[in-house]
């Protein structure tokens, strides 16, 4: 079972946080913390796999996790989820976002926090694999989107607004060049 | 990045003109969201984020609590309450709005109200009470994104209570023609199968439905049940293989439709599912192993694609393969399969690789070897996970030949780690692998003080006691001296040295190991020296009080010398005045014992320190004064524990009305009861018990005789047998390997040339292994943890020797045993299989006579159920014979006329017979049931059985030892264990030997202390026949909460009373009954009563009152009532009980027991 979801930047700054055990909000903060301190700490030409934090389960969980630019998603699992299995999901859900947000970047994940978690639900349900095919999840997300724009103009007025709002100038963001950096990168699969 | 360009530059008039605006106050509420962001991006300190989120969280709550506010800005309002959240502050004060939202909103406003409650709320906030009705509301909308957030939040979080209310309407969605829908249903209901698995016991059927759906996407998701179900019960499903395997080769061969690939493989996350369910169907069963073969070497083939989902397939069918029935062509296969992954270059597989390698030597040691260089070169990988992997893989194939070389390659990665948790587990590999096959005293006591000084005072407590242990245990041999010696000698070395850097842990037991063993060295140094060190350690800073209270217990018993006595004068002075009473009380001790050497000699004996004394843990002596003082009007004593537990009860708010206070009383009487003085002299009759609290309490507060008693004899004989069960003998697989003589042979095909000092530490890591491995395998198999092994060699062929001539021990009285055990063993499947009432014996029925002389005159029939009847308050059921062995119908001693009347029994007797003149006479008169043979080992020399007897306020387990060898068992010590279980030995004296050819008996009470469908008790039996090593014999069994179910005698009136009182419910519908001659309602709860034991208070036209309890020590119960009605053509039962455990656990033996007639 998936025990949580943490996708924060390279600052350890949280952009989606989804557990599907409880903790107390106290102690998710801390797992959050504790799992940027284990996983920024590692080489991007390590392997994907970490073992021994001690606050989701002990010894019966395992951190897989992928590095995008800015980005970490790391998927919290316990002994019965494969390894190599979880990683090509994190391969499909950031492709799935891509494809959703048209070149998805840390940015939509910030002002699009909703929507990302619509996405994560078609493909992970209640710490479940639900779907792992990448059309039948954007699919699934269209069809809900399509409603969203029959059911009024405005709403589907501030995509294009944030879309806007998010080149707003964030002293984060290198200002002049470096602006692909933010973008995560989507590897066309390449070799880990 | 030319399109991120374009964005940019298209963005750039409205960024402007944004930011003019920002002040104007002119905002979207998507920007209120921006202004929040770009907010907190400008931050330096978290400080200051704390101030802007506090703002934020205050306008966000004028916000919501504002009338004004629409559905849509509160829509906006949530998403931002979910970001402060996500950054860690509480919007607690906007829960019940987003509950509100997912209630009044829109789809789309529903949509993020739903989100906000599953990211806010758990599953027994309160607040989720008010989202049931809106769940079901939505679930029968005809809206399918709707039905969609419905059934994604139900599976996110639900109370548990509240399941049955939608239960209904998500299993009709299983019928659903969209399959979306189906598949989320199924899994919204495996969700509920983990949190209450009674409460969807009666759908498994539509689980199969689900995995024979037409549309593959509902059959994946309802794999994810039947991989957790197989993962629990195999053997439930082992009908299921075939379908397994039919479906997993449909996938492999491509019969999916196109969509299901990924990456042009066929649905992969589908193929490893059904590989892990195959694994668990196969385990240790060669015949269901044998249907998967032909699949699994065809997704082996398959599989081949370079691509990384490829690998996971392959992976998980290399671990299905070892798992299942050995088969050695694909093992083959699998082995070369693993063997790519720990050469691949990709440093994911190379770690799986590893994992795999792992898992596979503990199967055969051997499939190590081929890769000895690339294991030499992932020690020293860059990736701590990698090395540390590798380790983990090291630990597996050590042996007494590498373990020095494999224990410096685990200390040097303890020296380079900082992690916490890589460091206890190490420190604990590294202990138990010095402790197993340490080749000499000096690198043990060396690489022990290396454990305890990398371990510091994170590593687990139990390294230090089992050293300590292993010290102080043996018999006072040369050996053994030179062994405390050594460490005295060594410990005295290092705190000469700087001492400001070893950990609080290991000066703890520098100092009991130089208080206990001191005197050795005595002689050929000063007297003082040692305790000039143990009193510049006490004056240190760093120093720990705890620490300084084991130095002060450790000079207690150094004070012999003149020397000595005055240097403990005056750190006496300086610590009888301490704050601390732990350090003060010590000093004290110190002080009286150093001038008194009489009475010294007597508390501290030099020689015999060994022997733990006989501690009166449950105080029995105090009980005259006791009951004086309860007499003269004292207050009975409370636990720490209970005095809480009346205090949270008193500042509790009382729910129940006020003309309810009776009932309440009621109730709470069996909680008072726990707590009468009467307690107190009962535990000193239960002294097992409590033995093991004082144990707690004598480790904590660190007096003398604490110290010493753990390590006494008793207190780790468990832990020391536990760890003898991993042991798993090692089979010995043929596969075409090199000898290790050999490795330059071995080259890895990386192509690296490996240097000089690689292939040495190659052939120094895996020494021992390969084709002369199968000596010391089987010899390390053996070796229990307990014992130290200083000679390897010696004692491995002393070991042998003994096996052999325990063999031919056994050959000698085999045949004739062997051919009468079977014997024996086939008549007892046969009386466990057919479960009907067995015989009793002559001698039983004689002592029934005597016991009842009243009965003795009247015809046989009747003077038996009279005997039944008038076993009054001890026999317990009356007149049903459940599981109970029916009476005998006649009185007569003769087993001839016996056998005669009943000729179908006879078959069981040879084994019931001895067994059943076992029985105590006091418990012979009570309902018991069949014997079940728990174990016995290979030759049949001795056979275990159990048997339970339904007391009125217990259950009484009997474990009958039958030995039918001619030499006597010694040193035999039983242990039952299980937590959810109270178990308590009630034989007189413990037994310690059983002659030859004899059965003895253990009696224990049994009682759950806390109610469970079924639980498992795990026993062991250890046990040594003369000339011969100690052996073990493991069992377990299991028992139902049904056999601990008493009727619950109460008229109508209180049992009203009662269930006013009880606060958890259950309700539930169940089968009825039917048959020819009785109202449905009589024979269903006849039937229940029957199996389960109740007590039917009451029948009034449709509806029938049902009581019993639930044992929980003497004299004390749990009530649990059962309401029944019925409701067109099923029993509507309502549940009420005290304990929130107990209705639920109930029904499923109710549903249970119903299904069954």
């Amino acid at each position: 079972m998936i025990k949580a979801i943490l996708i924060f930047n390279n600052h350890g700054k949280p952009r989606l946080i989804r557990f599907y055990e409880y903790f107390a909000e106290d102690v998710q903060q801390q797992i959050i913390r504790e799992t940027f301190h284990l996983v920024s700490k590692r080489d991007d030409n390590v392997c994907n796999f970490l073992e021994g934090g001690s606050l989701i389960g002990g010894s019966d969980y395992k951190l897989i996790y992928r590095h995008y630019a800015t980005l970490y998603f790391v998927f919290c699992v316990d002994s019965s989820e494969s390894e190599l299995g979880i990683l090509d999901l994190i391969q499909v859900f950031v492709e799935t976002l891509d494809k959703c947000f048209e070149n998805v970047c840390e940015l939509d994940l910030i002002f699009h926090m909703d929507k990302v978690h619509f996405i994560l639900q078609e493909v992970v349900m209640g710490g479940m694999v639900l779907e792992t095919n990448m059309n039948e999840i954007v699919g699934q997300v269209e069809l809900q989107n399509r409603m969203e724009k029959s059911e009024g103009g405005f709403s589907a007025a501030p995509a294009r607004a944030v879309s806007a709002v998010k080149n707003i100038n964030l002293p984060e963001m290198p200002r002049n060049i470096n602006i692909g950096d933010i973008n995560i990168k989507v590897p066309s699969l390449s070799p880990f | 990045m030319s399109d991120v360009v374009e964005k940019t530059l298209s963005a750039l008039p409205s960024l402007l003109s944004l930011d003019s605006q920002a002040g104007a106050g002119k905002l979207s509420p998507s920007s209120k969201l921006g202004n929040l962001i770009k907010g907190i991006t400008e931050l330096t300190s978290k400080h200051e984020e704390e101030t802007l989120i506090k703002k934020e969280l205050e306008s966000i709550k004028e916000q919501v609590a504002s009338p004004n506010t629409t559905m849509r800005q509160m829509k906006e309002i949530m998403v931002r309450a979910i970001y402060c959240e996500m950054l860690g502050y509480q919007a607690s004060f906007s829960y019940i709005h987003a509950i509100k939202l997912a209630q009044q909103g829109s789809v789309l406003e529903k949509r993020v109200g739903y989100l906000a409650v599953s990211l806010f709320l758990n599953e027994t906030d309160e607040f989720l009470l008010l989202l049931v009705n809106t769940v079901l509301k939505d679930l029968q909308s005809t809206n399918l994104i709707e039905v969609c957030m419905a059934l994604t939040v139900v599976s996110q979080m639900f109370p548990k209570d509240m399941i049955p209310a939608i239960l209904p309407v998500v299993e009709e969605k299983l019928t659903h023609p969209k399959e979306i829908i189906r598949r989320k249903a199924v899994l919204a209901l495996y969700k509920f199968y983990l949190i209450a698995p009674n409460q969807v016991q009666h759908i498994h059927s539509k689980f199969r439905k689900a995995l024979c759906d037409k549309d593959p996407g509902v059959m994946t998701a309802s794999l994810h049940i039947y991989l957790q179900l197989i993962k629990e019960n195999p053997e439930s499903y082992k009908d299921l293989t075939g379908s397994m395997v039919t479906i997993l080769r449909q996938v492999v061969g491509g019969k999916l439709p196109l969509d299901f690939n990924y990456h042009s493989v066929p649905a992969p996350w589908l193929q490893i599912q059904l590989l892990r369910i195959l694994a668990y169907l196969g385990k240790e069963d060669q015949g269901t192993s044998e249907m998967m073969y032909d699949v699994l070497e065809e997704s082996l083939r398959r599989a081949e694609m370079n691509h990384n989902i490829t690998y996971a397939i392959l992976f998980e069918c290399v671990k299905t393969i070892y798992t299942v029935h050995p088969k050695s062509q694909l093992l083959e296969k699998a082995a070369e399969c693993i063997g790519n992954f720990v050469l691949s270059p990709k440093i994911n597989l190379k770690y799986l690789g590893l994992k795999a390698l792992t898992y596979v030597v503990q199967q055969d040691a051997n499939l190590a070897l081929p890769h000895q260089m690339t294991i030499i070169e992932c020690l020293d990988h860059s990736d701590v996970i990698i090395k540390r992997e590798t380790l983990e893989l090291l630990f597996r194939i050590t042996n007494a030949q590498n373990v020095t070389v494999i224990v410096e390659k685990m200390l040097e990665f303890l020296r380079l780690t900082c992690d916490d948790y890589s460091t206890i587990d190490l420190v604990g590999k590294v202990a138990e692998l010095a402790e197993k096959y340490s080749p000499d005293n000096v690198w043990f006591i060396q690489t022990m003080n290396s454990v305890f000084s990398l371990g510091g005072d994170v590593m687990q407590p139990d390294i230090p006691n089992n050293f300590l242990r292993l010290l102080a245990e043996g018999v006072d041999n040369v050996e053994d001296r030179q062994l405390r010696l050594f460490a005295v000698d060594s410990y005295v070395s290092l705190l000469q040295g700087e001492t400001a850097k070893l950990p609080q842990r290991f000066l703890q037991v520098i100092s009991w190991v130089l208080g206990e063993y001191s005197y050795l060295r005595e002689e050929e140094s000063d007297p003082g020296s040692v305790m000039r060190l143990l009193a510049r350690l006490l004056d240190q800073r760093h120093t720990s009080t705890e620490t300084r209270s084991w130095v002060l217990g450790a000079m207690t018993k150094l004070c012999s010398s003149p020397v000595s006595v005055a240097l403990a004068r005056d750190v006496c002075e300086r610590y009888s005045g301490s704050l601390n009473t732990v350090l003060r009380q010590k000093a004290q001790e110190l002080m009286i014992l150093s001038q008194d050497t009489k009475l010294r000699a007597r508390v501290l004996p030099a020689e015999g320190r060994l022997e733990s004394p006989e501690v009166d843990s449950s105080l029995s002596f105090l009980d005259g004064y006791v009951s004086d003082a309860l007499a003269a009007g004292a207050a009975p004593y409370k636990s720490p524990h209970q005095r809480q537990e009346d205090l949270v009860q008193e500042k509790a708010l009382s729910l129940e009305p006020y003309g309810l206070s009776l009932p309440v009383s009621l109730s709470s009487c069996s909680i008072t009861d726990r707590r009468s003085p009467t307690l107190l002299s009962m535990s000193s009759g239960l002294s097992g018990n409590s033995t093991e609290l004082s144990h707690q309490e004598g480790s904590t507060t660190l007096k003398l005789e604490g110290v010493k008693r753990v390590w006494g004899k008793d207190g780790y004989l468990a832990q020391q047998q536990s760890a003898g069960e991993t042991p798993t003998p090692l089979v010995e697989l043929p596969s075409p390997l090199l000898s290790p003589q050999s490795p330059p042979s071995q080259k890895p095909s990386s192509g690296l040339e490996p240097d000089q000092e690689k292939r040495q530490l190659a052939s120094s890591l895996f020494v021992g292994l390969g084709s002369h491995n199968s000596v010391c395998l089987m010899g390390r198999a053996e070796t229990a943890p307990r014992h130290f092994r200083r000679k390897p060699r010696g004692e491995s062929s002393s070991g042998a020797s003994e096996g052999s001539s325990d063999s031919s021990h056994s050959s000698r009285s085999a045949a004739v045993d062997n051919l009468l055990h079977s014997n024996l063993l086939d008549s007892t499947t046969v009386a466990s299989e057919g479960g009907a009432a067995t015989t009793t014996t002559p001698q039983q029925t004689s002592q029934r006579t005597l016991d009842h002389t009243t009965s003795n005159g009247n015809p046989h029939v009747e003077g038996t159920e009279q005997r039944v009847e008038a076993g009054g308050p001890l026999s317990l059921i009356r007149g049903n014979g459940m599981v109970a062995v029916v009476p005998p119908t006649h009185t007569q001693t003769d087993p001839q006329t016996q056998q005669d009347l009943h000729p179908a029994p006879a078959l069981e007797r040879p084994r019931d017979l001895p067994l059943t003149s076992h029985l105590p006479a006091e418990l012979s008169g009570l309902a018991r049931s069949e014997f079940t043979p728990l174990c016995s080992d290979q030759d049949s020399s001795l056979a275990l059985s159990a048997c339970r007897v339904y007391k009125e306020d217990a259950l009484v387990l009997l474990v009958f030892i039958s030995n039918n060898n001619d030499s006597a068992l010694h040193q035999m010590v039983l242990q039952l264990t299980c937590k959810e279980l109270e178990i308590s030995c009630i034989s007189g004296s413990p037994l310690k030997e059983v002659k030859g050819h004899s059965v003895s008996v253990c009696l224990h009470t049994v009682v759950m202390k806390r109610a469970s469908v079924q639980v498992e008790l795990a026993g062991l039996l250890s046990y040594q026949r003369p000339l011969g090593q100690p052996q073990a014999a493991q069992f377990s069994l299991s028992l139902s909460l049904k056999h601990f179910l008493r009727p619950l005698t109460v008229s109508t009136g209180d049992y009203g009373k009662m269930w006013l009182s009880f606060s958890h419910d259950l309700k539930q519908n169940l089968r009825l009954v039917t048959t020819e001659h009785q109202e449905p309602l009589t024979a269903t709860l006849d039937a229940l009563k029957g199996k389960l034991h109740l007590h039917v208070v009451d029948i009034i036209g449709s509806e029938g009152i049902v009581a019993c309890r639930l044992l929980q020590g003497p004299g004390q119960g749990q009530p649990c009532l059962l309401h029944c009605r019925v409701h067109a053509d099923s029993l509507a039962v309502w549940l009420r009980s005290p304990v929130p455990e107990l209705p639920d656990s109930l029904l499923y033996h109710c549903q249970k027991a119903l299904t069954e007639t």
